[in-house]
């Protein structure tokens, strides 16, 4: 059974203009070892998805789910400090910016130990000694000195380091990183990706990457989700997304990495991503697919079998000779 | 054929900052000793981590700061203030941010007018307005956008609308600072296709500044490296990207992640990070976080020569490379 199973989650705002779904049917399982990613343009509603299934959500957002289970448990049965218990210990997120989530007031060494306050049993030596411990786990150089540190002392690299110390503090079953290096150089994105990996194989963690980067995803996922527009659009394998998408959507992305380019005009998607007033009928990527016709216009496509990337779409892409029916 | 549109010599711009009742006096070394020339048409990239003074450079290059030493001329005409005026037109700027850089209290036609309005009063409003909707067609805006404002406007249209701006005054040499690098991938492969078209049909010379090495692999004619405000490599972007000499050079480029799971990994682990701007090394201000550095790269700072491509460092990789 798999680790995080959430199946047909959606959730509207209520926004001035009405109201908006953000997210629309997404299933998302991850197993305990697994490293997900969540791949998608921005406002596809992959931070969304993840803070609706945490229950982390403003009372703007409704959510609705068919499953929304953790570890054998329904998240949604759970109460308001039986759910506290879970969030933050068993389940642990990291955002993009540090500077956001850490308080610029304690010291790095003061909000660990608090972090390890809240979920733990250890007397204030222990966590003093745990603290330290994690400051040498993510890698961080002269931890001693670091964690009397203020985080506006630190650089952007070793805040999202003792974010991640934070995080695995109380060895959590599930990792979800929100774009953790999309705000760092490369070589210091190189050395995150590394800890998170290293971090995850060692404990056997699950872990769901949310990010932008193709390159990312290749390097760093076992496993692939891309979305569109709030919709699941392809679910694979990493080796084989990269060689055969099943969704159009997916195909065009990876065709527009100037990596891939092979001559000097790269392939483009026309237009742009649907927003909250111009979601088309039928098929959400209709407007911008070179292969729509009435039906992706008219009828929601379905999702299509596992051998197919569980493509959202009516006319998925290399279709394998026996899957052919007709 | 013409010259460079741009030639630099050994630019540097340092900031002193500091100076308060209990503080010493520091210099920042943004940008130190930079060199190259960029041809008509051609684009030279500029990379390296953030800090490394891309952006000093661009400022330098448009005109908006001077140089603390070093100079450079525009169409082989000194850079110097006295020539300001009249080489404005002649060098336009292109940011990351088109949201922060275009004044959103006007509508996109008064925008993009705006330099004509100011560089060329000769020029009747009904021409400039002509003029401005030409612009509006090449880079891909629709007439009715004339009259909208930048909010309307996703990300990428904005970008086109500071590139419309930017080249209304049919300047000869546009500067851009991470020009894609905040729009989404299906846009992004729409405004470099954008760049590449305009180039081609203006001759336009390009600095384009990037972190982003898959787009600089992707544009580029020629590229330079920059660390910690130096030029650390120069060359054309096949022997840079082919037989990469300096270490950093090869670190970033093995440190850049590549859409291909299959792709065997051979990254080599820089320990450490950027030093501060304020405390560069002596010697070799990379030999801290270098794996191949030795006592002469502590003592003494490695030069980078005229070479075609040229690498400062004392122990280059791929030496034996002589494109
Ligand atoms: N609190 C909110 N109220 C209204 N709309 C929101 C809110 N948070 C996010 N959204 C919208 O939901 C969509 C998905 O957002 P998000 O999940 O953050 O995208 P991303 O894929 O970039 O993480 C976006 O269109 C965003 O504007
Ligand atoms: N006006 C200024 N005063 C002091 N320091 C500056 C100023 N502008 C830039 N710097 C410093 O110069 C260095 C190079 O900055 P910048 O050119 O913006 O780098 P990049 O664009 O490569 O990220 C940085 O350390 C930056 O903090
Ligand atoms: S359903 Fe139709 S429009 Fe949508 S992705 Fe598939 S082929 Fe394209
Ligand atoms: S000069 Fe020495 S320290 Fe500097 S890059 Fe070359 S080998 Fe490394
Ligand atoms: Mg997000
Ligand atoms: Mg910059």
């Amino acid at each position: 059974m798999a680790l995080l199973n959430i199946r047909n989650l959606s959730v509207e705002f209520a926004t001035g203009g009405g109201s908006f779904r953000a997210v629309d049917g997404v299933d998302v399982t991850v197993d305990g070892g697994e490293v997900l990613a969540i791949v998608g343009e921005s406002g596809s509603g992959k931070s969304v998805s993840m803070l609706a299934a945490m229950g982390l959500l403003p009372w703007t957002a409704t959510v609705t789910a068919d499953e929304l289970s953790f570890d054998g448990r329904d998240l949604r049965d759970l109460s308001a400090s039986a759910r506290r218990k879970v969030i933050g210990r068993e389940i642990s997120m990291i955002f993009q910016e540090p500077m956001s989530s850490l308080n610029p007031c304690f010291t790095v060494g003061f909000q660990i130990r608090e972090a390890l306050k809240q979920h733990l049993k250890l007397d204030s030596s222990a966590r003093k000694k745990r603290a330290l411990e994690l400051m040498e786990m993510v890698g961080i150089p002269a931890p001693e000195k670091r964690l009397t540190a203020f985080p506006h002392q630190l650089s952007g690299g070793m805040n999202q380091r003792v974010m991640i110390a934070m995080a695995i503090a109380c060895d959590p079953k599930l990792l979800i990183a929100d774009e953790p290096t999309t705000a760092l150089d490369v070589t210091i994105q190189a050395q995150i990706l590394d800890l998170l990996t290293g971090l995850q194989r060692d404990t056997g963690m699950g872990l769901i990457l949310i990010t932008h980067d193709m390159g990312v995803v290749a390097e760093t996922a076992h496993r692939v989700a891309v979305q569109y527009a709030g919709w699941k659009v392809e679910d694979q394998p990493v080796e084989t997304l990269f060689d055969t998408p099943h969704h159009p959507y997916t195909a065009a992305l990876l065709a527009a990495l100037p990596e891939r380019a092979t001559e000097r005009r790269l392939p483009t998607i026309p237009g742009v991503v649907p927003g909250q007033f111009d979601r088309p009928q039928g098929c959400l990527f209709s407007p911008r697919c070179a292969h729509a016709d009435d039906l992706c216009r008219s009828t929601v496509p379905p999702v299509q079998s596992a051998a197919l990337g569980r493509a959202r779409c009516h006319y998925p892409l290399s279709v394998p000779a026996k899957e052919k029916v007709q | 054929m013409s010259g460079p549109v741009v030639t630099a010599r050994n630019l540097s711009r340092h900031y002193e900052s500091g100076g308060g009742m209990f503080k010493e006096r520091q210099v920042v070394r943004a940008l130190s000793e930079a060199s190259f020339s960029i041809q008509p048409g051609k684009t030279l990239a500029i990379v390296g981590e953030s800090g490394c003074g891309k952006s000093t450079l661009a400022r330098l290059i448009t005109l908006i700061e001077e140089p603390t030493a070093g100079d450079f001329t525009i169409n082989g005409v000194e850079a110097v203030p006295e020539n300001w005026d009249s080489l404005r037109t002649q060098v336009q700027i292109v940011f990351q941010d088109p949201y922060g850089s275009l004044n959103l209290r006007h509508r996109v036609g008064a925008i993009i007018e705006e330099p004509l309005k100011i560089k060329r009063p000769d020029i009747s409003a009904a021409d400039r307005a002509d003029k401005a909707r030409e612009m509006m067609a090449m880079v891909g805006l629709r007439p009715e956008h004339y009259d909208r404002f930048p909010h309307m406007f996703s990300g990428g249209q904005r970008q086109r609308i500071a590139i419309a701006r930017a080249l209304i005054l049919e300047p000869k040499l546009l500067v851009l600072d991470e020009p894609v690098s905040a729009l989404d991938l299906s846009i992004q492969s729409q405004v470099l296709n954008l760049l590449l078209d305009l180039q081609q049909s203006m001759d336009l010379a390009y600095l384009f500044i990037s972190h982003d090495l898959s787009v600089v692999r992707h544009v580029a004619d020629d590229v330079v490296v920059m660390y910690l405000g130096r030029p650390v490599e120069r060359g054309s972007k096949e022997a840079v990207f082919s037989a990469p000499r300096h270490p950093y050079t090869v670190a970033l480029l093995s440190a850049t992640p590549s859409a291909d799971p299959a792709r065997v990994r051979k990254r080599i682990k820089l320990e450490g990070e950027l030093p501060s701007p304020l405390a560069i090394p002596d010697g070799c201000p990379f030999a801290p976080r270098c794996w191949k550095a030795q006592d002469r790269c502590r003592a003494e700072r490695p030069l980078l020569d005229d070479a075609d491509h040229a690498a400062a460092c004392f122990y280059p990789e791929n030496p034996d490379d002589t494109a």
